[in-house]
């Protein structure tokens, strides 16, 4: 159906309007916000002790829970493709549900587990080791929350590229392995690229889980997320907007990542692409 | 495109053997994924089931009933089913333009729908605060009332229902549209009958996956709401209130209602997508 210019016109109006108002114009206005008095004031905020710490413990929640979700993911993911078993629907369930539970709620499950009165807290004390209020308990929330998504992103690839050239592999006697990074991970690796880049947003940017598990102290426990509520908490606006520029346009990498991963990843499994 | 990928269809036809996987053994590998599984997301719930049920059913009944737990319970499911509400009809308006329309930049428009996922919910809720907060430079004022819970739940969850009407879309075969036309079926007549009935399945999926993200959605309403009990606080805004309090056992039970109905979504949403695989 051509719609007809008036139906064409409104419908547009309707699309872009929408989404200037509720996308494009917030966040605009915050990057005008942070902007406003120039380069300074944003320099120096996001290079305080406390910023920088925040900025450095982000990346190491990014440096455990990513790669630890990406072997996971693509193990995963071949099991599930490329043997039939009897568990699979199960295991295929579990992966969903990180999606359907309130980072709030993953946050209260760490705490329930390895708080002073939690299933295994009280014997991890004794063994001098210290989950909650630490980074080890922030990487266990990361890599709960952002768990799906290479899985997810690999499957669909790895059912589509089939099994025919990895069989003529195995029958010229490529072992396993041989097979795997020869043959399989090329061809799958714009589904795991675009499942990591997924991951990495999510840890970047996880709010919830993390301020149950961390007590969010300043220069000790606090991520960028983190940071940014409490200077925002505190009057600190220009801390604030400087941080969420920060991470906005880790975002913006992403969404660039993200399109240009996607396409590649739909090209070289479809014939018609996106 | 998808990324949020539990609509993809379930995993069964799995090819019996003959391909040799990394040298791990299968049976070890298998142990590995369910450990980890196990470790990571099945120990952790289930320590918040036991929690919920930790001073009996009873106890279970009165936390998830009381009079605070209830009202958070019942503005987030409203605020949500408002809020896909607007989701189905902008989503598809959204979908309908980037698929059937050519205009410059549509690349850029495609890509910025998915900004909501790539944007950290705290950067979200400060962003509507903002433009839309007591400071707001064009006079609009929403935080702390209700409209500001519906304005962020739209932004974090603009992406499911375009996302999951695209490709409906773009499959969708127009001669269908054009016959319907030819034999004097008016713009709207064809839409109502040929065209919706369509992209049914594609919006149902959306709204129920934006539903489930909205009902535990924590980060972007901090800020913007004022949290304030009986008025503008949420269920997982509730739920940290009571840990904060020391009261987990109620925390839990509330949680564990907020994991029931997210769970119950995405059960549903399988059964959707998987229904129009086989189609």
């Amino acid at each position: 159906m051509t719609a007809s210019t008036p139906a064409k016109w409104g419908l547009r109006g309707l699309a872009f309007g929408y989404l200037g108002l509720l996308l494009l114009a917030p966040v605009g206005m915050i990057f005008y916000k942070t902007f406003e008095h120039g380069l300074g004031p944003p320099v120096e905020a996001m290079t305080s002790p406390e910023a920088l710490h925040a900025i450095q413990l982000t990346l190491l929640m990014v440096a455990v829970a990513v790669p630890l979700n990406t072997i996971f993911g693509v193990g995963c993911a071949l099991l599930l493709v490329r043997r039939r078993w009897w568990g699979n629907s199960i295991v295929d369930g579990i992966i969903n549900l990180p999606f359907a539970v309130s980072p709030i709620v993953v946050g209260l499950s760490l705490y329930l587990l390895y708080g002073n009165t939690g299933w295994f807290g009280p014997t991890m004390a004794e063994w001098g080791i210290q989950v909650l209020f630490s980074w080890p308990g922030m990487v266990l929330a990361s890599i709960f929350v952002s768990l799906p998504f290479v899985v997810r992103e690999t499957v669909p690839v790895l059912r589509e590229i089939g099994t025919e050239q990895e069989q003529a592999a195995s029958t010229l006697g490529a072992n396993g392995w041989q097979t795997f990074w020869r043959i399989t991970l090329p061809a799958i690796r714009w589904g795991v690229a675009y499942g990591v880049v997924l991951t990495t947003a999510r840890v970047l940017g996880e709010f919830g889980a993390v301020t149950i598990v961390s007590g969010s102290i300043s220069g000790e426990t606090e991520t960028m997320p983190l940071f940014v509520a409490k200077a925002f908490e505190q009057f600190q606006e220009e801390a604030a907007y400087a941080g969420a520029i920060v991470l906005a346009l880790l975002a913006l990498t992403t969404l660039l990542l993200m399109s240009v991963g996607g396409r590649k990843a739909k090209a070289s499994t479809t014939k018609e692409g996106f | 495109m998808d990324a949020h990928p539990a609509s993809t269809p379930p995993v069964s036809a799995a090819p019996r053997a003959g391909i040799r996987l990394p040298g791990v053994g299968v049976g070890l590998g298998r142990g590995l994924v369910v450990l980890y599984l196990s470790l990571m997301v099945m120990l952790p719930l289930a320590a918040v089931v036991d929690a919920s049920l930790s001073k009996g059913l009873d106890a279970f009944w009165s936390a998830v009933t009381g009079d605070q737990a209830l009202a958070a319970l019942k503005l987030t499911v409203v605020c949500s089913l408002i809020v896909v509400a607007i989701n189905a009809l902008f989503g598809t308006i959204i979908a309908w333009v980037l698929v059937r329309d050519e205009f410059p930049g549509k690349g850029a428009v495609n890509a910025l729908i998915d900004l909501p996922f790539a944007l950290p919910t705290i950067v979200a809720g400060l962003t509507l605060l903002t433009l839309y907060g007591a400071k707001s430079p064009i006079g609009l004022d929403v935080a702390g009332t209700r409209v500001a819970i519906v304005v962020a739940l739209c932004f974090i969850t603009l992406p499911f229902v375009v996302r999951s009407v695209q490709p409906l879309l773009m499959e969708m075969d127009r001669e269908m549209e054009e016959a319907s036309t030819s034999l004097g079926a008016g713009g709207f007549t064809t839409f109502r009958r040929i065209i919706f009935p369509n992209l049914l399945p594609g919006i149902v999926a959306g709204v129920m996956l934006a539903f489930a993200r909205a009902l535990g959605e924590y980060g972007s309403l901090i800020l913007i709401t004022g949290n304030l009990p009986f008025d503008t606080e949420v269920s997982s805004v509730f739920i940290r209130s009571q840990i904060e309090s020391g009261n987990t056992a109620g925390a839990a039970a509330v949680s564990v209602v907020l994991l029931a109905l997210s769970v119950l979504m995405l059960i549903a949403v399988g059964i959707v997508a998987h229904r129009g695989a086989r189609r």
